[in-house]
């Protein structure tokens, strides 16, 4: 869209008014020391952070040339596969069951959307707990059944699904609760007429639910995706990037670089490749998918 | 009118919530029985379910062990600060995203989506150089200043803004309502399940902050109830009683929270529109 210029400024210059408040916020807790962490990324530097060297783009050649950052890739990517998609199918499906009216309706949902009060840290503790080999619930369980016991945390394959099935259960309730906000903006009054007209409970789901509550969804899919994609404590607590680098995401090889190794420009060099990984899936997403997105 | 459901139906509608919401507490109702568990009985075999003799020793040990109560306090300041920032901010920004045309709207949005992804691990080094020079450190500005604007928050008020039926907006443009006549007078109240969505989970994602607490206090009274946890895990020995009980104390406030907060946070977004 055009406008004759003095218009356009002046409507530029307010909307910049509204955008003022969390545009200087941004700047100085996030755009400034992004541009300080790729300025150190371009530097060799001391144990203490100190740059020493110039280095250029060096530590960017070694780092997409190394087989620990292809693996790093694999494993962030296989962990947001594992959870993203599914942390979303289970959550809508949970939040249509909890989407109803009926008595005492909201002692489930709140029950159903609890995860999203507890914090990673303390999530990660529970599923340690349960993980547990000898002590655990999950393989006494198994036992039960007459199966053997699962090396939850231990073996490289199911290591990263151990660490998925936890970030779905902490961010279960954060998405149950959107979800539920979306569904309560869906107008009764459709159901009712396409139940009028010989609607099955499938083509409820298909035909309204879904396409009503895409904006939801979509926000979910771009939301999860990067903090997935971030997700810090869970590795720390559950697994510390192993077994045999299994779980090494991009985030956590950055931070034992960084903080065990002491390699800061190094560690800011992967933390800007991070950066721009996730910048370049979420236009993706806007591109590809929001188009399908359904707005009332 | 709501459509009349078979008793058979409302049964089975009740089991599969009940399973459900069973299966997603589990390892907190676990947690809450092991915190009342002595160590010697959470290492038996079968692992057992409910304690065999209550007690509230592990209790008492988290208090005798780390200033709890002082905890809680630092971490509710800090979260009710940061939730204050953030609806002011992030109401006023996806209003100008949603009801303004300007130019680079498209552009600016993309700004905001970016902060996002910037992983907090890239920015927190030089983040607490900038609060240490402010002299912030020990504060609870230092602990809420940082996210008190929010692109998570922003993006989800802006989804429930173009929820808002087109004709309601054009009604009020109509009217001859300003910009921010028309944020107060009709966008809020519609909103308001969104705002309390976003009020919600900003208090909870504060309190649930472990790095950065971690980074920018240094005394043991200002430091907050994420970092009390962890150290009971990283007592001389390992106690799941211990750690639960400090779990458990934790998290009752954010869960009584969710439950106050609950209605709130599912009532309809545009419920009032539609049917007023």
């Amino acid at each position: 869209m055009t406008f004759p210029v003095g218009r356009a400024t002046r409507r530029l210059a307010i909307a910049l008014v509204f955008l003022a408040p969390s545009l200087a916020l941004f700047a100085a807790f996030v755009f400034v020391p992004l541009t300080r962490t790729l300025y150190i990324s371009l530097f060799f530097t001391t144990p203490t952070g100190r740059l020493a060297a110039f280095a250029g783009l060096e530590q960017y050649v070694e780092l997409l040339t190394s087989a620990l950052f292809r693996s790093g890739i694999l494993a962030s990517t296989l962990f947001a596969l594992y959870s993203v998609p599914f942390g979303i199918a289970l959550a809508l499906l949970l939040a249509v069951l909890a989407n109803q009216r009926l008595r005492g309706i909201n002692f489930f949902r709140t029950l159903m959307s609890s995860t999203i009060a507890v914090s990673a840290a303390v999530g990660s503790l529970l599923f340690l707990m349960l993980y547990n080999p000898s002590l655990g619930l999950l393989n006494y369980l198994l036992s039960l059944l007459g199966l053997r016991g699962i090396a939850w945390l231990q073996d490289p394959g199911s290591a990263v699904v151990s660490l998925s099935v936890t970030t779905m259960w902490l961010v279960l309730g954060f998405n149950i609760i959107v979800l539920l906000a979306g569904l309560q903006g869906v107008p009764e009054e459709l159901y009712e007429a396409a139940k009028l007209d010989g609607a099955s409970g499938a083509m409820l789901f298909f035909r309204i639910t879904v396409p009503l509550v895409s904006p939801f969804l979509f926000f979910l899919l771009v939301v999860d995706t990067i903090q997935v994609l971030q997700a810090f404590t869970q590795i720390h607590v559950l697994t510390r990037g192993g077994p045999v680098d299994a779980t090494r995401t991009i985030v956590y090889s950055l931070y034992l670089d960084a903080f065990q190794n002491f390699q800061f420009g190094f560690a800011s060099a992967q933390a800007f490749v991070l950066f721009l990984i996730v910048l370049v899936l979420t236009v993706l997403q806007f591109r590809y998918i929001e188009p399908r997105v359904h707005y009332q | 009118m709501p459509v009349r459901v078979s008793p058979a139906r409302r049964a089975l509608v009740y089991l599969l919530l009940a399973l459900a919401s069973l299966a997603v507490v589990f390892p907190l109702l676990l947690a809450f029985s092991y915190s009342f568990m002595s160590e010697s009985e959470i290492a038996t075999y079968p692992p057992p379910l409910l304690p065999r003799a209550p007690t509230l020793d592990n209790y008492a040990r988290v208090i005798a062990t780390i200033p709890i109560g002082r905890y809680l306090v630092n971490s509710f300041v800090v979260s009710a600060l940061v939730v204050l920032g953030q609806i002011i901010t992030a109401s006023l920004a996806a209003f100008a995203f949603v009801f303004l045309e300007f130019r680079w709207k498209t552009a600016l949005f993309f700004i905001f989506l970016s902060t996002l992804m910037v992983p907090w691990e890239a920015t927190i080094i030089p983040n607490y150089m900038t609060i240490r020079d402010l002299g912030w450190l020990d504060t609870y500005q230092g602990l809420a200043v940082p996210f008190m604007a929010t692109a998570f928050g922003t993006f989800l008020l802006r989804q429930s803004f173009l929820q808002i039926p087109r004709d309601l907006r054009d009604a009020a443009v109509i009217d001859g309502a300003g910009p921010l006549r028309l944020l107060a007078m009709v966008v809020i109240p519609l909103a308001r399940p969104a705002l309390g969505t976003v009020a919600v989970y900003g208090f909870l994602s504060t309190w649930n902050q472990y790095f950065w607490p971690l980074l920018v206090t240094n005394q043991t009274l200002m430091r907050t109830t994420q970092i009390g946890v962890v150290q009971l895990r990283f007592e001389e020995t390992l106690r799941w009683g211990l750690v639960m009980a400090g779990v458990m104390m934790i998290a009752l406030p954010t869960l009584a929270l969710l439950v106050l907060g609950q209605r709130q946070l599912v009532r309809g977004l545009t419920a009032g529109a539609v049917k007023g």
